[in-house]
């Protein structure tokens, strides 16, 4: 009884009690939200361009923010140093192209999937020969990011809101928007769609693979760089970022694999239901059940919608 | 010229439908388990026994356990390390709470709980398809690491929040623990690892490896004529789990010796993935090849590297290592993507003809 009344009431009554602390838990899962959801962006943009479920998005946003901090540390400018690493980005999707996916052409998912396994590692290997394995601090300010925080006076106490996570969150959305404009209105976008459906039509309605590619790639590569300089911005540079990867995969599947209005919605849903999860019942439970909430949160949703919120609807025949 | 099945004439079905049907296969199978049995205790050194030996063979075994749940049933598991974890973890708990009974029953007991585990964790499978469920599996993994640091019961309620195995013996010769020498260790791995994979060389010859592999080209189908999918599926990440249980509680019991959370880990999940994949989809013997490569390959690598005499501080080989094991990987998916097995098939199809191919 004093159980049930732990999980059902108590966690109620404290957020009633409490009014601001809830706002403020809220924000913070809304922010955290929007942050993976900027992931689960890169996973989405691959995933319906060219089918392949990337692994290697989590070491490639780490990769990014590396390559940025690195060159602004050896004297580069903080903004040529962004094109310089945007550059190494477009490098580094021309050499996946040429490598990796051009001699995987129609092969299954599954080996798609673990080629992304291996890019991983050579990441992963390469990040840290290159710029060695210490967190580094991210050049926020040099790239014109604000810093500090507004406090809000609401319901009885103050809400704080720190400036980086309302630029995070505009950027986000403004990535997003133009992303989906993208996908839908360009022609380009059109044939990154038919390159999903199946390699083998869309090359033979002469559609250039290796164009498709390298472009969603890039794309790929340049979220990643904007969500590391978020990321990087809120913690250190270092390859403990690599495990948000699997933070956005929950947000992925809430979403759906092809959706990108998914990706956010889910990135919020799963933010904010961790941080009130971890905040009002991870007390009762024993702490870190972050680790695994999230991906309780989206195996309910998808009992109901096993595409996802908004995936395709998955037609099968015979 | 040697191997060919010319002039074996099979008078009964039985015949026709056995394990082996080629009498050289036969011999070989028996050369091999010969030279593994007796040759390999005399003559291999304790070093090769205890880390190269033991390790492969119980990997291979973790690795056939998801090859029948991902090559044969088609259903994608990132949570293999949690379902070996369950393995270890009960094993312990039961050899605490029977210190009487012998430790290689409990070994194959935690592995039913294990089993349980996987069915629990299982049932979303018939709505979740592909890597959704991949994704959903993950959450068994994260939630039974979770369990296995936050729940001290698992544990004893030890410090250090690992477990230790306890000394136990099979005809008064320890068996597991401190004292317990490599060759006999190696020797309890060796004949489990052989006698579950002639139990799942089996199965999937029967009906029930039929139903997956079924279910595996499309479910749909498979449901047509006739093939309840649900009680397929569930069995089918039972038996999974079963295999990953014992190779977890064998990995704890006979080769590391203690173990926490942290060596059931996704990574783990994702190197038993590795070994499935590299070694080759739906092959019994492509886990073994799997697994020898990706737990040999580090090995080998560090031997070139001790040949050529290259001195780099540590943390640059690792990094190196990495860089070698994630080119090595990919090169392997584009030279054969069905993997090992593929390559060991097309040898002895080759051999079959050699040396007059025409």
């Amino acid at each position: 009884m004093h159980l049930l009344y732990q999980i059902f009431i108590d966690p109620f009554v404290q957020m009633g009690s409490a009014p601001d602390l809830l706002v403020q838990t809220l924000w913070e899962g809304l922010v955290s939200g929007v942050l993976y959801a900027l992931i689960a962006l890169g996973f989405v943009l691959i995933f319906k361009a060219s089918g392949v479920f990337n692994f290697a998005q989590g070491i490639m946003v780490v990769f990014a923010a590396l390559t940025l901090v690195g060159l602004y540390a050896h004297g580069v400018p903080a903004f040529l140093a962004l094109a310089l690493t945007i550059g190494v980005m477009f490098v580094l999707a021309l050499a996946i192209e040429r490598f990796m996916l051009r001699p995987l052409v129609n092969q299954p998912d599954i080996i798609l999937f673990m080629a992304t396994f291996g890019l991983t590692y050579i990441l992963i290997g390469f990040g840290e020969l290159i710029f060695g394995g210490d967190p580094k601090i991210m050049i926020a300010d040099q790239l014109l990011l604000p810093s500090g925080s507004y406090s809000v006076k609401m319901l009885g106490g103050f809400v704080q809101m720190q400036k980086i996570d309302i630029a995070a969150a505009i950027i986000a959305s403004l990535m997003v928007a133009a992303l989906a404009v993208f996908f839908q209105k360009t022609r380009i976008g059109r044939a990154l769609r038919a390159v999903a459906d199946s390699h083998r039509a869309a090359l033979s309605v002469g559609i250039s693979l290796e164009y498709i590619w390298v472009t969603v790639w890039f794309a790929a590569g340049i979220v990643a760089l904007a969500t590391g300089i978020m990321w990087g911005a809120r913690s250190n540079v270092s390859f403990a970022l690599e495990i948000i990867a699997l933070k956005a995969l929950p947000v992925l599947i809430l979403g759906g694999f092809t959706s990108i209005p998914g990706a956010i919605v889910g990135g919020v849903i799963i933010g904010v239901g961790e941080k009130l999860g971890e905040f009002y019942w991870g007390p009762l439970l024993g702490s870190g059940i972050e680790s695994w909430l999230a991906y309780v949160i989206a195996l309910v949703f998808l009992l109901f919608r096993p595409q996802g919120l908004f995936g395709e609807r998955i037609i099968e025949r015979i | 010229m040697f191997y060919r099945e010319a002039g074996q004439y099979k008078t009964s079905y039985q015949a026709d439908q056995a394990l082996f049907p080629i009498r050289q296969d036969q011999i070989g199978i028996v050369l091999i388990l010969a030279v593994a049995f007796i040759l390999v205790p005399l003559m291999a050194s304790t070093f090769v026994i205890d880390s190269v030996l033991i390790p492969v063979l119980i990997y291979s075994l973790a690795a056939i356990g998801l090859n029948l749940l991902t090559g044969y049933t088609g259903l994608l598991s990132l949570g293999t390390g949690g379902f070996m974890g369950v393995g270890a973890f009960a094993c312990y708990k039961l050899a605490t709470f029977f210190p009487g009974i012998n430790v290689i029953v409990l070994i194959i007991c935690s592995g039913f709980l294990a089993a349980a585990a996987g069915i629990v964790f299982g049932m979303p499978s018939l709505r979740i398809k592909g890597f959704y469920l991949a994704v959903a599996t993950l959450a068994s993994q994260f939630f039974l690491s979770w369990c296995f640091i936050r729940i001290p019961w698992l544990y004893n309620y030890n410090v250090s929040a690992s477990i230790e195995v306890p000394t136990r013996t099979l005809f008064d010769i320890p068996i597991t623990g401190p004292n317990a020498t490599p060759v006999t260790r190696y020797l309890i791995v060796l004949t489990i690892v052989a006698v579950m994979t002639w139990l799942a060389s089996n199965l999937i010859r029967g009906r029930i490896g039929r139903t997956w592999m079924a279910v595996r080209d499309m479910d749909i189908a498979a449901e047509l004529i006739g093939i309840k999918l649900y009680p397929t599926k569930l069995l089918a990440f039972a038996v999974s789990s079963f295999y990953c249980g014992v190779a977890g509680a064998m990995l704890v019991f006979l080769w590391l010796g203690n173990a926490e959370s942290e060596s059931f880990s996704i990574n783990q999940s994702f190197l038993i993935l590795f070994m499935v994949i590299i070694g080759g989809l739906g092959s019994l013997l492509g886990s073994f090849f799997g697994a020898a490569l990706i737990f040999g390959l580090p090995i080998v690598l560090r031997m070139i590297r001790g040949a050529l005499g290259l001195s780099m501080t540590s943390a640059t080989l690792e990094h190196i290592n990495f860089i070698t094991l994630g080119i090595l990987i990919i090169f392997f998916l584009i030279a054969e993507p069905a993997g090992l097995a593929r390559l060991w098939q097309i040898g002895k199809q080759k051999l079959r003809v050699w040396p007059f191919p025409y």
